[in-house]
């Protein structure tokens, strides 16, 4: 049996694109993704699941990177903000609400921000104000005081809308 | 067309969104070591043997650099700016100051939990982290002292043993008689008021990475710091090289609310390392360590008096502030004559009696947090103005109108010097006026139609004035490219801020061209050849005015060149989207670009003697400081049985002068009132009496999140400063100001037939029924 | 804050894993969401020699209803999962409400509901719910499989009916019997957080299940509110104070008491 402490090979698919590198078991998928795969849009706050910063797409669904250790995503599909936007570089909505409506100043938590919320309105086109601040509040952001990032939400989800009539 | 005042789209936001910002853990420093410290877990205590043979023998680890080894090349740090007292100063408040000089690692003693004990270099954090856990370090625990009121007691234990006790600073001023106004007043309230300790925490903590150049050995520092000049500064004195072979840059910076501004112990060691290995060395802070080691805000208690007349006028104000420094006073005066300075705020108060004593501690030390002394003069006053109009049974916005200072009285000498040493003098401002607009947009009855027994409404006020754009100067150049691209150079750097946006803007309108035409470099020692930094509110006025006035130059210059080349009076051309024109001759233009590209030496036509490039420098040194004011209301509900508290609405009335883009400066004051919330009612930096830090992660150090944003409502009242040609006032930190007083008063005033006083934050559910207890205890005989 | 060094095993079986877990001469954790434990270790709060991970354990990964009409869950099976299944908003609202109070979306992905049960924080949702819902945690071990109550399987803070190298592998939660009627209540300092104190109350036809959690070192099952007072074993912390937690466990206790009768009216 191979060493269970032992770096190992760990394959996943990227914003679409087939990704390998090597992780010892405690190697955090944040620091994976950022170090080992160079994808540094990705931050890391609080290395304690609060912040929210670290937030990708783990198999569809956001997840907190600083909480998953990189063996744990062999395998999956994961999405970072280097790939939210359109295959011709245009910003998605969600990205391009957060510019609209100042909802960004440091930018340093706006990939996490980015992240959820794409979650929340791919499952949930329609999200209600409670759901947008649920799925908000898992984010923290110490510069905008929310009330932009909520405006962004809310025009993305207004603007999915529109475009589906 | 104007491009102040517009809400211009930022420029910076594309790469953010896109994930392509450079942070400082996102730069990619290619065989960089990394390092992670050993941090005192006593909050004092005596170092004895070190033992670092276990992680030295860890492979991977490059380094373990312990106190006794730096304390032979590092002399202890100490900041110019806290012995700094202008005899003005030391004229009217006769201020008292000690300091003690920091150790970058300590040799001898630890005087904090979380200070840095033991640096170790490794191939990666995670060895680092290892090899850290391997180090022994004797301690013997010395008697600690955490509270600022119990270390200025006699007999408590020193923080310094070369002291006789442990007060750092003390001032008192006094103006008018004080006491004769009291033995006259018709009403005397008086209450002891807490500003709680605080953490800035912007969510990117703090990092500092350093290479060494293989040509020449110069060093290459990043550090998210807001000053990358006086970094410079500070590393070429404390590392003993010339300025000019160090360079600091301050890459994308994720927050910073002066929590980056002072200068650390590790921004002196990674350097330190650097140099010591000739390899690069990277250090990104964690969490836990920003929460344990960076410096705190707030941490003052008020003994204020308040004497009034029948008519709620206010006679005379007394106050005595104690203030915690922490383990070393870093800064001086900075903080706490800033309260001194503010106390009074926008009213018109003919007597003053005020004293200011600061204390060293066992705490990790306090440092400027947005707002930087204001929060706290503004809770000790506006607290006690609730008070009083509680006590006269009228109106607390009405007592506050009758006192405010009015706007016939402008330009108004407070009487008292500022702490840049010249007389303190408000420029400019409308303060009823603010007060009455924010007083139309409330809305209490909205929210009263949802009030019933256990739901109270309440709705607190806070008036401010905040000294804006100190000096000493910022540095601007300006340069227009062959290709119209202008470029411009400032010693201010961003964390946030905008400025990339609102510096083009600024300069777009000196020079007459698109904003997009416009490109901001700062951040960086080598950009300009001497700077400042982005803090105290000060980038706009400081920055800005340097920025206008080398565009404005340059303008001329072009203009100079171009009336040559069109066979026309430089007055006679105009320049509006980058094109040069001849009033009347609408044939005859030029891009400023081409005056630019004319001026190349390789151009045989250029003009003798004419300069090499269109460019301009200009470094703006401000007078006193230009006041920003602002009205903050706060309304509530409180449910009576669980305490808890939500902030339903808050309105702010803001005057920062003239605006330059009002999307920026709206979301500059909506994040500083929202830290203000986070303050009042969730974030405290706890320390348990042996000096242990209790909030030391995000589950305890409670930061505000998106369901706890009130709905906000803005109104500007815009009065241009006269003091620097673009009219503007500072505004970074002036939301952050009023929320604790605000939402204070909104609590109480839920809760007024209870006789509910709140003379502390956070007013988180506990708390609040331990005041509805203690209320009603009081209240039954 | 980056974790220590561990050994890491991905079974592909429930039985593999106790293999792994039988081993006494190495500290092994279980590794299910994860969104408890690694916080942990990234403060080197928790340093175990191994994690046994859950992810490949296909027979653990269900959600579904029994025989009897329970709701089986396995241990694979994530909050988010367990939210997004419409037998359990309709047949367990309790427990769909209630774990709506986990956290944030970010981490009801990944918590899972066994792995909550077992971490037991007695503030936390979960193990109210649980003991609200009359639910059988069913553990295996190397002497095969048990069943535990609820009421016999959080002990202490943290602390579970778990023997050394024993597994939860799945909860049950019978369905509420019709006309039961149910509320959740809680008090949280920020939206997300933990409780500061919190209550789970069933009324069923033959019985009230009040759950008072975040006022003891367990959630603590009465039969009525006038118990509360009397039954809470608070502590006080940064959060709230000791009286705090008692007076307001009382006070939701009432509330929910009368919510849940309502609803059962109805």
């Amino acid at each position: 049996m191979a060493d269970p402490g032992a770096a190992r090979e760990v394959r996943l698919s990227v914003n679409g694109v087939e990704r390998a590198g090597t992780a010892e078991p405690r190697l955090l998928l944040s620091d994976f993704l950022r170090h080992r795969l160079g994808l540094t849009g990705t931050h890391v706050g609080c290395e304690h699941g609060v912040c929210g910063a670290c937030t990708v797409l783990l198999d569809g669904e956001p997840v907190r990177s600083c909480l998953v250790f990189a063996v744990q995503a062999d395998g999956a599909a994961l999405r970072t903000v280097e790939g939210l936007a359109g295959e011709d570089g245009e910003l998605s909505p969600v990205q391009q609400a957060f510019h609209e409506a100042h909802g960004m100043q440091c930018g340093f938590c706006t990939p996490g921000f980015l992240i959820s919320l794409t979650a929340l309105l791919e499952e949930r086109p329609q999200a209600s104000e409670e759901e947008l601040v649920d799925a908000l509040s898992g984010n923290l952001c110490r510069c905008t005081g929310y009330a932009n990032i909520l405006a962004a939400a809310r025009a993305a989800r207004d603007r999915a809308a529109e475009g589906r009539a | 067309m104007s491009t102040i005042g517009v809400s211009v789209p930022r420029v910076e936001d594309e790469r953010l969104l896109r994930g392509e910002g450079r942070f400082l853990d996102d730069l990619r420093l290619e065989g960089a070591l990394e390092v992670a410290f050993l941090r005192s877990p006593h909050a004092h205590a005596k170092i004895g043997a070190i033992d670092a043979a276990a992680a030295l023998a860890l492979p991977g680890v490059v380094a373990v650099i312990d106190g006794r080894e730096t304390a032979a090349a590092l002399e202890p740090m100490v900041f110019d700016i806290a012995k700094i007292v202008p005899e003005t100063v030391r004229e009217a408040t006769a201020p008292q100051v000690r300091v003690h000089p920091m150790p970058a690692l300590p040799a001898e003693r630890v005087t904090y939990v979380g200070q840095p004990v033991v640096m170790v270099v490794a191939e990666s954090r995670y060895l680092a982290e290892d090899a850290v856990d391997l180090v022994a370090v004797e301690f013997e625990p010395l008697p600690a002292v955490v509270d600022a009121e119990r270390a200025l007691e006699p007999g408590a234990p020193l923080v310094e043993p070369d002291w006789e006790d442990n007060e750092a600073i003390s001032f008192s001023f006094e103006r008018g008689d004080v006491d004769a106004a009291f033995a006259a007043a018709a009403v005397v309230v008086e209450e002891s008021f807490r500003s709680h300790r605080q953490h800035p925490s912007p969510i990117e903590t703090r990092g500092v990475a350093a290479g060494v150049d293989p040509q020449d050995g110069s060093l290459a520092v990043w550090s998210s710091t807001q000053t990358p000049h006086l970094l410079q500064d500070f590393l070429a004195r404390w590392l003993h090289r010339d300025p000019e072979r160090i360079r600091v840059r301050a890459p994308d910076v994720g927050g910073a609310f002066g929590v980056k501004h002072s200068c650390y112990p590790e921004d002196l060691l990674i350097p330190f390392a650097a140099l010591r290995l000739g390899r690069a060395v990277k250090w990104a802070e964690d969490r836990a360590e920003h929460l344990a080691a960076a410096t705190q805000g707030r941490d003052q208690l008020h003994r204020i008096a308040i004497a009034a007349d029948s008519e709620g006028r206010i006679l005379a104000v007394r106050d005595s502030a104690v203030m915690n420094a922490g383990a070393f006073n870093l800064l001086g005066l900075v903080v706490p004559y800033n309260t001194f300075t503010h106390l009074l705020g926008p009213y018109d108060v003919g007597a003053l009696g005020f004293e200011m004593r600061v204390a060293v501690t066992n705490t990790v030390p306090t440092a400027p947090y947005r707002g930087a002394g204001r929060p706290e003069a503004v809770f000790a006053i506006e607290r006690a103005i609730d008070r009083l109009a509680r006590q006269l049974g009228a109106d607390p916005a009405d007592v506050r109108a009758r006192n405010l200072i009015g706007p016939e009285q402008m330009p108004y000498e407070t009487g008292i010097v500022y702490r840049d040493g010249s007389d303190q003098v408000y420029d400019s401002g409308d303060y009823p006026e603010l007060l009455r607009r924010a007083c139309e947009l409330v809305q209490r009855e909205r929210f009263e139609a949802t009030a019933s027994e256990r739901r109270r409404i309440g709705v607190g006020y806070a008036i401010y004035t905040e000294g804006t754009g100190v000096g000493p100067f910022e540095t601007a150049r300006v340069r227009i490219e062959p290709s119209g691209t202008v470029k411009v150079f400032t010693g201010a750097s961003s964390q946030g801020q905008g400025h990339r946006t609102t510096l083009a803007q600024v300069a777009a309108e000196a020079l007459g061209v698109a904003v997009g035409d416009v490109e901001v470099v700062g951040g960086d020692s080598a950009a300009v050849p001497s700077g400042f930094g982005t803090l105290a509110s000060r980038t706009l006025v400081v920055a800005g005015n340097a920025v206008s006035e080398a565009a404005a130059a340059v303008r001329a210059q072009a203009l100079e060149v171009a009336a040559g080349m069109l066979a026309a009076a430089a007055y006679e051309l105009e320049v509006e989207d980058g094109v040069i024109s001849v009033r009347g001759r609408p044939d005859a233009t030029l891009p400023l670009g081409a005056v630019a590209g004319f001026l190349t030496p390789f151009n045989p036509a250029r003009p003798r003697g004419a300069p090499p490039e269109l460019a301009a420098e200009s470094v703006y040194r401000p007078g006193p400081v230009t006041w920003a004011a602002g009205v903050h209301v706060a309304v509530v509900a409180v449910d009576l049985p669980t305490g808890v508290v939500e902030v339903l609405r808050f309105v702010i009335a803001h005057d920062c002068g003239r605006v330059v883009n009002p999307a920026i400066a709206d979301g500059q004051i909506v994040g500083g009132v929202m830290q203000g919330i986070g303050g009042a009612l969730h974030e405290e930096i706890v320390y348990d009496e042996s000096g242990q830090l209790r909030s030391g992660n995000f589950m305890d150090y409670m930061l505000p999140t998106a369901g706890e944003a009130p709905e906000f409502e803005l109104v500007h009242l815009d009065t241009p400063s006269p003091l620097n040609p673009l009219g503007v006032k500072g505004l970074g930190e002036g939301g952050a100001i009023g929320p604790p007083a605000a939402i204070a008063g909104a609590v109480e005033d839920a809760l007024a037939d209870l006789g509910v006083v709140v003379h502390r934050g956070p007013l988180g559910p506990s708390r609040v029924r331990d005041l509805i207890a203690s209320a009603a205890s009081a209240a039954s005989p | 804050m980056k974790p220590a060094a561990f050994d890491y095993h991905a079974p592909e079986s429930v039985d593999e894993a106790l293999e792994l877990l039988a081993d006494e001469a190495v500290e092994s954790r279980v590794l299910a969401g994860g969104q408890s434990l690694v916080p942990m270790m990234n403060f080197r709060l928790a340093v175990p020699e191994a994690l046994v991970d859950l992810r490949r354990i296909e027979e653990l990964r269900y959600l579904r209803i029994g025989a009897d009409g329970a709701l089986e869950v396995g241990a694979r099976t994530t909050q988010a999962e367990l939210l997004r299944d419409p037998a359990v908003t309709t047949g367990w609202p309790l427990l769909h409400d209630g774990v709506t109070h986990i956290g944030h979306p970010q981490v009801r992905s990944r918590g899972t509901v066994c792995g909550s049960l077992a971490h037991h924080d007695p503030h936390g949702e979960l193990p109210a719910l649980a003991l609200a819902l009359g639910a059988t945690i069913t553990v295996a071990g190397p002497a095969g499989r048990r069943q535990i109550a609820a009421e016999d399987f959080f002990v202490s803070f943290y602390e579970v009916a778990l023997e050394p190298g024993e597994l939860v592998v799945e909860a049950r939660f019978p369905a509420p019997p019709a006309g039961s009627g149910w509320s959740f209540r809680e008090i949280a300092r920020r939206h997300g957080d933990f409780a500061l104190v919190g209550v789970a109350c069933l009324v069923t036809p033959a019985q009230t299940r009040l759950v008072v959690f975040g006022a003891a070192e367990r959630p603590l099952l009465l039969a009525d509110p006038s118990e509360v007072a009397a039954a809470v074993r608070p502590l006080d912390d940064l959060h709230a104070s000791a009286e705090y937690r008692r007076q307001v466990a009382v006070l939701l206790a009432g509330e929910a008491l009368a919510e849940a009768r309502e609803r059962a009216d109805g």
